[in-house]
């Protein structure tokens, strides 16, 4: 598979080379990225517009399918000596055994140069760019998980009120079911189930808590009666999502968009699905960021890395792309076209839609926290997220689920 | 003085046994080395490496026995390897049971044997990739194969195998046996053509009944063909990994998961580099304690004999 992407890659730079050979002044950039979806592609094409205007040609390297399928091709073309010259990844963790190798460039100067210390914010975003003082990425985007989407269609039917929080929705779910509506839409992944717990826990046992276990990854609050609450709540939601059938999470917002469910807790990158369907915040849908309990929201995102790179010309440019990620205009463009909030404080937003306002008013008040991917390495990642699959599908008590997770925590890194 | 001159004939003689078919020798070198240096090279470096805390880029800080530890402790891998061993033990029975019968109906010299012949092994011509989005979508409960007997009439029939994590491991099942056992129809069909004719009519002359006849004389007569069988069906349980990735990925939960995947996800996923190389150390072990008394019994037993 990473053979034949490979090749298809390599194809399609090859391709993209001979039809810009004619454009002998700038320099050719291959960028890697895994942003295939619809709108997705229309906000990378706007990056690549500002880039080719600068003279310089952006040779896109797409990569299908989700980060998951990506990052192994990415890091294997890095350390295998064909590094592209910029990659998308996922901030945090990721990367740093690939900086601490010396493959990755170092940006500090751009940084210092554009004053990025000051227009970042929230500022946590280049903490996780840094490592022993010295910054690696730019950072390109925020992206939330803790999202509940609610469908009026299913409450209308049902002859109830929208909620306006978590406790409300729990609260409704039995008259939601008595009218045969599903009440949580659930896609079957451990991502996804993940992503409901990190969502649950987080309005359930509060901040404080929280915080203790994804930032100072204390087991003794994991197994507190915070945790025990929230792993509670997170048994009665599996109950109520029992039903739910689907694998994939733009199926289970698609059940949220047809009525079929009453709500699905994803991502803010589900407004995507809801704008495609031409369904409008606050009359079609409502989205609660928090879940309506706790209005704070993680700052995961994406970020561009820069392989070090023996050419000094490609060096040079390489840098001056890392500026450009980062200018107010491209940043208005791109996060417009993608949905996903701006990584500065300074731009203008007004054209964004009600939930991105949601979003960026949280921003603005300060209410944010690291995302897993910063606090977390992708080997515990990877075991919380099994550990959720096997509680959401299966009948595992609370306790039991609670005590699993406990010794993830004290064991994580 | 003629006993004397005769072992240096006998000398000059022996070192062209080295050169002898010296063509076929140079030819087999590449792969030669290509087994030493890819396969068994690849194998020490992986075993080797199991025994480090590497995460995402090899590194030699030495954890003795930690990763296996932690993979043993890990109900993931409890999980695959419990869904390996019913997927393996089911697959490698059913194959031959209906590989073999299907062989012996295409025997008995029936009509358009031909035209059987390639349905029956069209399925192999697909990829597992195929195969598996193709029965995802059949067993799709709402517009695959429940959702098309319903509409026949048949309004509470129920058969929704790869959402209930209890099943889930049949539905695999059932495309894993669609797309393999046409081969294995072929082999057997082959083998008992190889069959001849004059054991039938022995056998006819005896007066003994055509099933009877298959269970006690050509299954016996077929040994090799069902070694071969058995060696092909083996690897590929084994190796399943993209069947499952396509049809299931591994859910409903965990309920799908095979260790190779586990080996896959640990050492790209999740850049845990170490804990994927114990695991497919233990895929290795696995193979060899199967594999060794095999050998022992096929080859031990024939000097023996």
């Amino acid at each position: 598979m990473t053979n034949l992407m490979k090749s298809l890659l390599v194809g399609t730079a090859l391709t993209a080379v001979t039809a810009t050979t004619a454009m002998a002044d700038g320099v050719e950039l291959e960028v890697t990225h895994w942003w295939t979806s619809g709108g997705e592609a229309a906000a990378v094409s706007k990056f690549a517009e500002a880039w080719n205007a600068t003279g310089n040609t952006w040779v896109d390297g797409a990569i299908a399918g989700s980060g998951g399928t990506a990052r192994p091709i990415i890091i294997s073309r890095i350390l295998g000596g064909d590094p592209m010259a910029a990659t998308q990844l996922n901030h945090g963790r990721q990367a740093q055994e690939l900086i601490e190798a010396g493959l990755l460039l170092d940006l500090t100067d751009v940084a210092e140069a554009g004053g990025w210390t000051d227009i970042v914010n929230p500022s946590s975003l280049l903490d996780a760019c840094t490592l022993d003082g010295k910054i690696f990425c730019v950072p390109i985007n925020i992206h939330s998980a803790q999202w509940i989407w609610l469908s009026h269609d299913a409450y209308e039917n049902a002859g109830l009120e929208v909620p306006s929080d978590w406790n409300e929705f729990v609260a409704s779910a039995g008259d939601l079911e008595a009218a045969g509506t599903l009440p949580l839409a659930m896609g079957q992944q451990g991502w996804q189930q993940s992503i409901a717990f990190g969502a649950i826990t987080l309005a359930v046992a509060g901040l404080d808590a929280w915080k203790g276990v994804n930032v100072d990854k204390n087991a003794d609050v994991a197994r507190g009666p915070e945790y025990t609450a929230a792993f509670e709540a997170v048994a009665s939601a599996r109950a109520l999502a029992s039903e739910s059938a689907v694998q994939d999470w733009n199926l289970a917002t698609n059940m949220v968009i047809t009525g079929q469910a009453g709500a699905q807790i994803m991502g803010d990158w589900a407004q995507g699905e809801f704008a495609v369907a031409e369904q409008v915040e606050g009359e079609d849908y409502s989205c609660l960021p928090g879940l309506g309990l706790n209005a704070v929201l993680d700052t995961g995102g994406d970020a561009f890395y820069f392989p070090v790179n023996d050419d000094p010309e490609i060096t040079a440019t390489q840098k001056e792309l890392a500026a450009l990620l980062i200018s107010p205009e491209a940043q208005v463009s791109f996060n417009l076209a993608k949905g996903s909030l701006p990584v500065r404080g300074d731009i203008d937003m007004s054209a964004a839609n009600g939930c991105m306002q949601k979003g960026l008013e949280i921003l603005a008040s300060g209410g944010v926290l690291p995302s897993a991917d910063i606090s977390f390495s992708a080997d515990t990642q990877t075991q919380i997220e099994d550990l959720m699959a096997q509680f959401w599908t299966s009948d595992m008590s609370a306790a039991e689920a609670q005590a699993s997770y406990a010794d993830l925590i004290e064991n994580a890194d | 003085m003629t006993v004397t001159s005769d072992p240096p004939v006998q000398h000059a003689k022996r070192p062209s046994r080295l050169f002898k078919n010296l063509m076929a020798k140079l030819a087999s070198i590449p792969m030669i080395l290509t087994a030493l240096v890819v396969f068994v090279g690849g194998t020490t470096w992986t075993v080797v490496y199991s025994f480090t805390g590497s995460r995402m880029l090899p590194k030699t800080n030495w954890v003795g026995f930690d990763q296996y530890e932690r993979l043993w402790d890990s109900d993931r891998w409890i999980i695959s390897i419990k869904n390996l061993g019913i997927y393996g033990s089911c697959s490698m029975i059913l194959t031959l049971v209906i590989g073999f019968t299907l062989a012996a109906c295409l025997d008995r010299k029936i009509r358009f044997e031909s035209a059987f012949r390639t349905i029956f092994l069209y399925p192999f011509a697909l990829s597992f990739v195929v195969t598996g989005l193709a029965w995802q979508w059949i067993l799709n409960p709402d517009f695959g194969l429940q959702n098309v007997v319903r509409g026949w009439g048949w309004e509470t029939f129920n058969f929704n195998p790869i959402n209930d994590p209890d099943t889930v491991i049949f539905g695999l099942l059932i495309a894993g046996l669609w797309q393999g056992t046409g081969l294995i129809m072929c082999i057997m069909l082959a083998g008992l053509r190889g069959i001849d004719e004059d054991i039938w009519k022995a056998a006819r002359v005896d007066g003994i009944g055509t099933v009877k006849t298959y269970v006690f004389v050509i299954i016996p007569m077929m040994r090799p063909v069902f070694v071969t069988s058995l060696v092909l069906i083996a690897s590929g349980i084994i190796k399943l990994y993209d069947l499952v990735v396509a049809q299931t990925g591994g859910g409903p939960g965990l309920a799908s998961e095979v260790p190779a995947k586990y080996v896959i996800e640990f050492m790209f996923r999740a850049q845990n580099l170490g804990q994927g190389f114990a695991a497919s150390t233990m895929m290795l072990c696995s193979v060899v304690i199967i594999l060794i008394p095999w050998a022992y019994l096929e080859f031990g037993g024939r000097k023996r004999a």
